[in-house]
């Protein structure tokens, strides 16, 4: 069977989790276990990726530049990756300097129908030489066929290959199956899916997506990540051994990953809570249950009305800034009844 | 004044059917490259001059007084190579950066005397829509840090939007350092394809250093005269929740509703700009024109 390639996304998605919050000396020593268990790749930034720490989605605690210098001393064998979302990221600010550090992987995403906004960023990438995953984020808003022309796009830029990632967790796995056979038939470029695991089908919509032809995957040690969080890594590596498909990790060395995530960051790891669960019935993105929560208790509102009042006005990643409108608009609501 | 407009895409064209409400104004020409175009037949079928051979149209006019450039940054610094040398006013809606950055009251035009032809910036609708309140505030407080994040409809992010998306944040942030006076700045741009269209809005996020004899109130009013002083050539601007206030931070959400001449009210991103230029059109005939009356 293909080698699947597994992106580990736990200091990068996983940040969500922890409020962005890892510290130089977190990065390093996971980097250093996640090299010695021969994961090919290790995603490293704030939640959102490169650029993104702000008041509208959370400040990281150390700089881009320190996380990934970090993550760089500590990696050889495995490759570096970074996130980047243009309208957060930009060419001469941020992909620069990700690659003056020496990153090796870049992912350039943008909301699942504005694959457009990505073409420079992708251009400039592969004019450095480097490969460039075209990344389609929030993939349940829009149809297969939509999905698929955008990845083509992507593909024109010069995306090596595509991703599309569930990150409110809304998927079931006949979706999964559905879009990554689209994708595959449309782009010839190999396909990627990155899970949430806000309906508890983590694990289970990465095997539908390697069914379908996926060969690449993501996962994050304790299944840390925005919401409900990721598939959990060092579930998911023995489970596609089980299958069959190798992955070039070592199972057994990815626990004292884990452990290590476990002892120095991840807390008690995510859980799919109520929330979590609003989150991915209603379609809103996993990393708001957070900002939510806050804003829920700020204002006195039931946190699972404003989960539902985001997913009626289809909000898409980085819209955080309604949170608190809705927060507001709840609580007059409630007030005049 | 006599103006011409080129670029017939929607800006252009929303610029065209503002400006055909004001007497003070005269659409000598709408210059585009394509004769299909949908902008060149809304000015043909208001008997406006239209052109398809772009700048080289615009030079061939004998009296003009303002070019409107609604084409692109890289198109614009051509065009103004072209055009700098003849006494004509510029007013640039590209994120090209040659001139000074126009904001209505707040960046106004430079006095006479030291430029008698200017090549004004509108900036980004971002800049646009939060440089007002960022200004006023930061008259009263002294602001360590600005950041805006405004979401758009994506209908109403056109070609040039997308593939300038580094651009707007870059001159989006500088324009905010000079308002604000922060070291640091940062802007957000978020695209939402939903249906019907979102309503452009803008957050703005500001820190900063906490003062003994901080007043809620202050802020509040202040947020107040600035958002009216907005809606005087933006009517459809207004508070979209209550402003928060804590002792570091303040942030204010804005929803930016367009007129609706020509562009769909929901894209008050593209209208704010437009609605500045106007107010630039209307600074210049103050100064050029109406002292001469």
């Amino acid at each position: 069977m293909e080698k699947l390639i597994i992106t580990d996304v736990t200091l990068r998605d996983g940040s969500h989790g922890i409020s962005h919050q890892l510290r130089a000396s977190d990065i390093a020593k996971y980097c250093q276990a996640a090299e010695s268990s021969g994961v090919p790749i290790v995603e490293v930034g704030h939640g959102n990726g490169l650029g993104a720490s702000s008041a509208l989605i959370g400040f990281s605690l150390i700089s881009d530049e320190e996380m990934l210098i970090a993550a760089r001393e500590n990696l050889k064998k495995t490759k570096l990756g970074i996130h980047a979302i243009p309208g957060l990221a930009t060419r001469k600010r941020d992909l620069q300097k990700a690659l003056d550090i020496g990153v090796d992987s870049f992912r350039i995403a943008s909301h699942c129908t504005e694959a457009d906004t990505t073409k420079k960023h992708i251009e400039y990438v592969r004019k450095a030489g480097k490969e460039a995953v075209g990344v389609l984020m929030m993939s349940h808003m829009a149809e297969p066929i939509v999905l698929g022309e955008q990845a083509k796009l992507m593909v024109e830029y010069g995306a090596t290959s595509i991703l599309i990632m569930d990150s409110a967790g809304a998927y079931l796995p006949e979706d999964v199956s559905e879009r990554i056979k689209v994708l595959f038939n449309e782009t010839g470029v190999p396909v990627g899916f990155h899970a949430h695991n806000n309906l508890g089908m983590g694990i289970a919509n990465n095997l539908s997506a390697i069914k379908a032809g996926a060969t690449k995957l993501d996962g994050c040690a304790r299944g840390l990540g925005a919401g409900a969080g990721n598939a959990q890594i060092e579930v998911l590596v023995p489970v596609l051994h089980k299958y069959g498909y190798e992955t070039g990790i070592n199972q057994i060395d990815l626990l004292d990953a884990a452990d290590i995530a476990d002892s120095n960051f991840a807390g008690n790891g995510p859980t799919i809570s109520s929330l979590s669960l609003i989150s991915g019935l209603n379609g809103v993105f996993s990393g708001f249950v957070k900002p939510v929560m806050a804003a829920a208790k700020e204002y006195g509102v039931d946190a699972k009305e404003i989960f539902i009042e985001l997913g009626r006005r289809k909000v898409v990643a980085g819209q955080e800034n309604l949170i608190i409108e809705v927060a507001q608009e709840l609580l007059q609501r409630d007030s005049t009844l | 004044m006599n103006v011409a407009i080129l670029g017939s895409g929607q800006i252009g064209t929303d610029l065209l059917i503002k400006l055909s409400k004001l007497a003070e104004f005269n659409v000598v020409l709408v210059a585009g490259r394509r004769a299909d175009s949908a902008g060149l037949k809304v000015a043909a079928e208001m008997g406006i001059p239209t052109s398809t051979s772009g700048i080289d149209g615009v030079l061939a006019l004998t009296k003009l007084d303002v070019l409107i450039d609604c084409t692109s940054a890289a198109d614009h610094i051509n065009h103004w190579n072209s055009v700098k040398d003849l006494n004509l006013h510029v007013l640039d809606m590209t994120p090209a950066k040659i001139g000074d950055v126009y904001i209505p009251n707040v960046l106004p035009i430079k006095e006479k005397s030291e430029q008698a032809y200017v090549n004004l910036n509108l900036v980004t609708c971002g800049g646009q829509s939060s440089s007002p309140l960022v200004f006023a505030l930061s008259n009263i407080l002294r602001i360590k840090r600005v950041e805006i994040a405004s979401n758009i409809a994506s209908l109403s992010a056109g070609p040039a939007t997308r593939a300038n998306i580094d651009e707007y944040i870059d001159t989006t942030e500088k324009v905010l350092a000079v308002v604000s006076g922060a070291p640091e700045t940062k802007a957000i741009l978020v695209l939402n394809p939903a249906v019907p269209p979102i309503t452009m809005q803008t957050t703005i996020y500001i820190d900063f250093e906490s003062a003994k004899d901080f007043v809620a109130q202050t802020i509040i009013d202040e947020i107040n005269t600035s958002i009216r002083g907005m809606q005087g050539y933006v009517p459809g601007v207004r508070l979209l929740m209550r402003p928060v206030i804590t002792s570091e931070r303040i942030t204010i959400t804005l929803q930016v509703k367009g007129n609706g001449d020509y562009l769909p009210s929901y894209s008050g991103n593209l209208d704010i700009i437009n609605a500045a230029a106007i107010h630039a059109l209307y600074d210049l005939y103050r100064r050029d024109v109406e002292v001469n009356l």
